[in-house]
């Protein structure tokens, strides 16, 4: 039977997140002005600085149009139309979990993330951003005991605010694109981590964002700061309730490695990818940036990429410090009517940099998958060494994979490898699978984790379980 | 200029864009003098066609590096140097010919000096009865229903200026036709030499190669300066394959180390025909040489092979661009880089693979050998992919001499600058190897060699 006819056959599958919770929220007109980041600022109780370097970002946004060159199709945006501050009613921060509103706590519950649960049984201190506000803070203590900082973005204003002034914008800047630039006018808030000298973080790090309330643009920015010889591994999982209409997200990250430290960065992102007609669905548009400022310093981004209906981000690697390594692992899966426009920049500075890039996409439906990229070797970062590898897979006639590389390297002693390939999920493997018995949806599924195995490898392992598990359920409706 | 002076604020980009304008005015001049000067001498259809292109190119006036497609390649300085077009020159003697090119054994040879057809440095006289290889003007008045429907159709002049450019001033070039089954066993050579005595000129060779169903033959096409002459060459040269036909594309670049040479390649192949080019691109201070090829039928091979060698501050880039239309076609593509001194590099290479190309095969590969710390590459292979059922890989590597290869050549005996000049040769030599053709793959040898001791020898005074 030709690959095709089983792929049509199979059960649509739904979209296993998308309920609402009906909290109180406290909201602000749609639309964008001076006065709306006025008023953000002012709620968040900010120092001056944040608001003169919000006012600062929203007038160099104003000068500044929408890129094109991505290969995304989507309507306009209207960005007058959007909530900009929606945050849940509530009189003060929670003390703890007992005092958290047990709709919310429901909800993560569903997304399986039980806080009460995961707090005693994973070791995960979860940092959970319901919209726009940092609801519950877990394992704060015991982390604040070695003078790790894990907090809300507006929490670290308020309490740390000499270590925000200094390290926000250094990566991204507030000018850096279009999308950096509103979200630097307009964050409500995210997470903040720090991690002082010397210090290994005992636990993952993770984080849960949620988009709630209707037509709210989530705009996250997290910052995390390692500082000389430290190490952290930080999780991020994206999940969305259904909506008719289009979301924007467009999130900023900015990681910072001084001398041997060590950040690992993972998200799974499964954003509401719209229904099988690309009706609805994220717009998930994300500027995600490390520089390895110090020698020896390590950054890896590891991702997941299975919703949004349009997914646009390169997380990229400024590696500054000599001998430092930057690290890019990724799977973006696109189904129905999704696209994705994703992979990463490796900028060498330092000498005797190291980077290694391995993208997998899978696209299946009507879906586009774009890996595009840049491997950057300066004139004076002798001695540097970049591996490629970008593989694609396709599910169904209709869709699309593209790859578009960019290298340059200006000196003669560093060294860039490159490969890519493009094939359709080899009918002979199927073959064999469901000679030994397998289902065609499960041998597909199978392969199809064989394909990604290199990129889950680098999660941590309840990660790699969900990742692995969410890949399935994604499948399901499209391909089996 | 008024328009600068009334306006201070204006943005350098702006200005840029205003002398760009204002040089396209100038071609414009050119071209509407050009017209008068050729006015009734061709046909009806040239004249639209080149009407066309005339306007499309004053509609897209010069590329900027904003263009995301010369992102690295910056021809301000061709905008900004006043050529004028190469005039002819009878004088040109056949001895000083012959002491840059130099050819082994009986050739058909056409030769255009400034773009104009040569007759007495031309010989053609053994070719089989039924094949046409002479100038394009001449076949306009003698075969016109042959060029007609070919002329124009494949290289696009409607996205890219210095095609529009080339069709705007067509007249003359070279025109091969081949009727159906018939075998050419010896290369036909079509050499263009360039020499503007002085003052900067340009020239818009042009060539159209018509290969019949079933035939088969190789082509080597030249261009050559004679010295180290300012002048700008645009050309364009279309190829369409019918089914079944074989052609072997060869070119050779090796115009003077000042000079200016944009070029665009545009292949049409029909079913099952096969295509393999070799390219070496040695000369000319700044080298832009495109290859499109559209795989318009079933079961067609197309294999592009080429050299790419650069020192000093010559700048090269190669853009290819492979389309494929119909299922089961294969495509290769290898290309490699030596850069040494100050050069710069740009290879851009891209698979494009249409929705119901199922069965498609498609491979890249771009290897480069940065042999100086001042030389810089830019590599971008794309691929596009549009169909499931298809295999399609690609490969890109920058890097240097191997260090362990070194040491076994210098244990054995070999001192450094030879071992290091033998390896040299040796990688851009593997693509060479292939050439089916010993004349070609011999002088295509020798000069490679000539160019790595040169490149060698030059970086040991310096």
């Amino acid at each position: 039977m030709a690959t095709e006819d089983w792929i049509q056959d199979l059960p649509p599958h739904e979209y296993k997140y998308g309920f609402t919770t009906e909290i109180e929220a406290e909201t602000a007109p749609p639309g964008l002005n001076e006065d709306i980041i006025r008023l953000i600022s002012a709620k968040k109780n900010e120092p001056a600085f944040m608001l003169e370097w919000r006012l600062k970002a929203y007038h160099h946004w104003l000068t500044m149009q929408e890129p094109q060159w991505a290969k995304i199709h989507h309507p306009p945006i209207d960005y007058q139309a959007i909530v900009y501050y929606s945050a849940p009613k509530t009189e003060r921060r929670p003390k703890s979990l007992a005092e958290v509103d047990p709709l919310l706590l429901a909800t993560y519950r569903k997304l399986g993330i039980p806080l009460s649960e995961q707090e005693v049984l994973t070791g995960v201190a979860v940092d959970a951003v319901f919209d726009s506000v940092s609801v519950a803070t877990t394992y704060k203590e015991h982390l604040a005991k070695l003078g790790i900082i894990f907090c809300a973005f507006s929490e670290a204003v308020q309490n740390h605010p000499e270590l925000v002034q200094k390290h926000l914008g250094t990566v991204v800047p507030y000018s850096d694109n279009f999308f950096a630039s509103l979200n630097s006018a307009v964050f409500s808030d995210g997470s903040f981590c720090y991690i002082p000298k010397g210090v290994r973080c005992p636990m993952e790090l993770s984080t849960y964002f949620r988009i709630n309330a209707p037509r709210i643009g989530q705009f996250e920015r997290t910052l995390i700061v390692a500082e000389e010889g430290s190490y952290v591994s930080y999780l991020e999982g994206c999940t969305a309730p259904m909506r008719a209409e289009h979301q924007l997200h467009a999130a900023v990250v900015e990681l910072i490695a001084l001398d041997r430290a060590q950040i690992k960065y993972a998200t799974v992102q499964n954003w509401y990818p719209g229904d099988s007609e690309g009706q609805g669905g994220i717009y998930n548009f994300v500027t995600k940036r490390g520089i390895c400022a110090g020698v020896d310093s390590r950054i890896s981004w590891t991702q997941v990429e299975v919703g949004s209906a349009i997914t646009w981000k390169y997380p990229s690697v400024v590696l500054r410090g000599d001998n430092s390594i930057g690290e890019f692992y990724s799977v973006a899966l696109t189904t129905h009517r999704q696209q994705a426009d994703t992979g990463t920049k490796m900028i060498h500075i330092g000498r005797n940099t190291r980077s290694t890039i391995v993208s997998k996409g899978i696209s299946a439906g009507y879906a586009q998958n774009t890996y595009r990229g840049l491997v950057h070797i300066l004139r004076k970062a002798t001695g540097c060494r970049n591996y490629t590898q970008c593989h694609s897979l396709l599910l169904g006639d209709r869709c699309g994979a593209h790859t578009f590389p960019s290298i340059a390297v200006h000196n003669a002693s560093s060294q860039v490898e490159h490969e890519a390939s493009t094939t359709k999920i080899g009918e002979d493997q199927i073959f064999y699978c469901r000679q030994r018995g397998l289902s065609a949806e499960d041998a597909v599924s199978l392969i199809v984790n064989g394909f990604c195995h290199e990129v889950f490898r680098e999660l941590p392992m309840e990660f790699a379980v969900e990742a692995q598990k969410l890949l399935n359920v994604r499948l399901e409706g499209t391909v089996g | 200029m008024a328009g600068r002076a009334t306006c201070p604020d204006l943005r350098r980009e702006d200005c840029a864009m205003k002398d760009i304008g204002l040089v396209t005015d100038l071609y414009r001049s050119e071209l509407s003098r050009f017209e008068r000067q050729v006015a009734g001498t061709t046909p009806a259809w040239m004249q639209q066609l080149r009407q066309a292109a005339g306007a499309r190119f004053a509609d897209l006036g010069f590329p900027t590096t904003h263009h995301e497609e010369w992102t690295h390649t910056d021809v301000t300085s061709i905008v900004e140097i006043p050529f004028t077009p190469a005039g002819r020159r009878p004088d040109i003697a056949k001895a000083e010919l012959e002491s840059v090119v130099s050819w082994v054994g009986p050739v058909h040879q056409l030769t255009f000096v400034n773009g104009h057809f040569s007759s007495s440095l031309s010989s053609l006289k053994l070719l089989p009865h039924g094949v046409i290889a002479e100038s394009l003007a001449d076949s306009c008045t003698i075969v016109p229903n042959l060029l007609e429907p070919h002329l124009g159709r494949y290289a696009q002049h409607k996205d890219h200026a210095f095609v529009a450019l080339n069709t705007a001033f067509l007249k003359d070039g070279a025109f091969i036709y081949l009727p159906p089954k018939m075998v050419v066993e010896e290369p036909i050579l079509v050499m263009f030499v360039s020499c503007p005595n002085g003052k900067a000129t340009i020239s818009h060779p042009r060539v159209l190669i018509v290969a019949g169903p079933s035939s088969r033959a190789a082509v080597l096409e030249s261009y050559v300066g004679l010295k180290d002459d300012l002048y700008f060459t645009n050309a364009v040269t279309e190829l369409v394959l019918g089914e079944e036909a074989e052609l072997d594309h060869h070119l050779l670049q090796q115009e003077s180390q000042a000079a200016y040479h944009i070029a665009t390649l545009a292949v049409h192949q029909g079913r099952r025909s096969r295509f393999t080019s070799h390219s070496l691109a040695i000369g000319s201070a700044l080298d832009r040489s495109e290859v499109r090829a559209l795989l318009a039928d079933e079961g067609i091979t197309c294999t592009l092979r080429g050299v790419y060698a650069a020192t000093g501050r010559q700048h090269v880039d190669i853009h290819t661009r492979i389309e494929h239309a119909k299922p089961r076609c294969m495509s290769q593509q290898l290309y490699k880089g030596i850069l040494s001194g100050h050069a710069s590099g740009v290879f851009n290479g891209r698979i494009l693979v249409r929705q119901d190309a199922h069965k498609t095969d498609a491979r890249q590969t771009n290897n480069n050998l940065l042999l100086s710390e001042h030389a810089a590459i830019h590599t971008t292979p794309q691929l596009e992919i549009f169909a499931d059922d298809v295999k399609c890989t690609h490969g890109a590597t920058v890097g240097q001499l191997d260090r362990d290869v070194l040491f076994y050549l210098r244990s054995r005996g070999i001192d450094l600058e030879n071992a290091r000049r033998l390896m040299t040769h040796v990688f851009g030599g593997e693509l060479i190897r292939l050439i089916t053709h010993e004349m070609i793959r011999n002088r295509f040898t020798e000069l490679l060699s000539q160019w790595t001791s040169h490149t060698y020898s030059e970086s040991l005074t310096a």
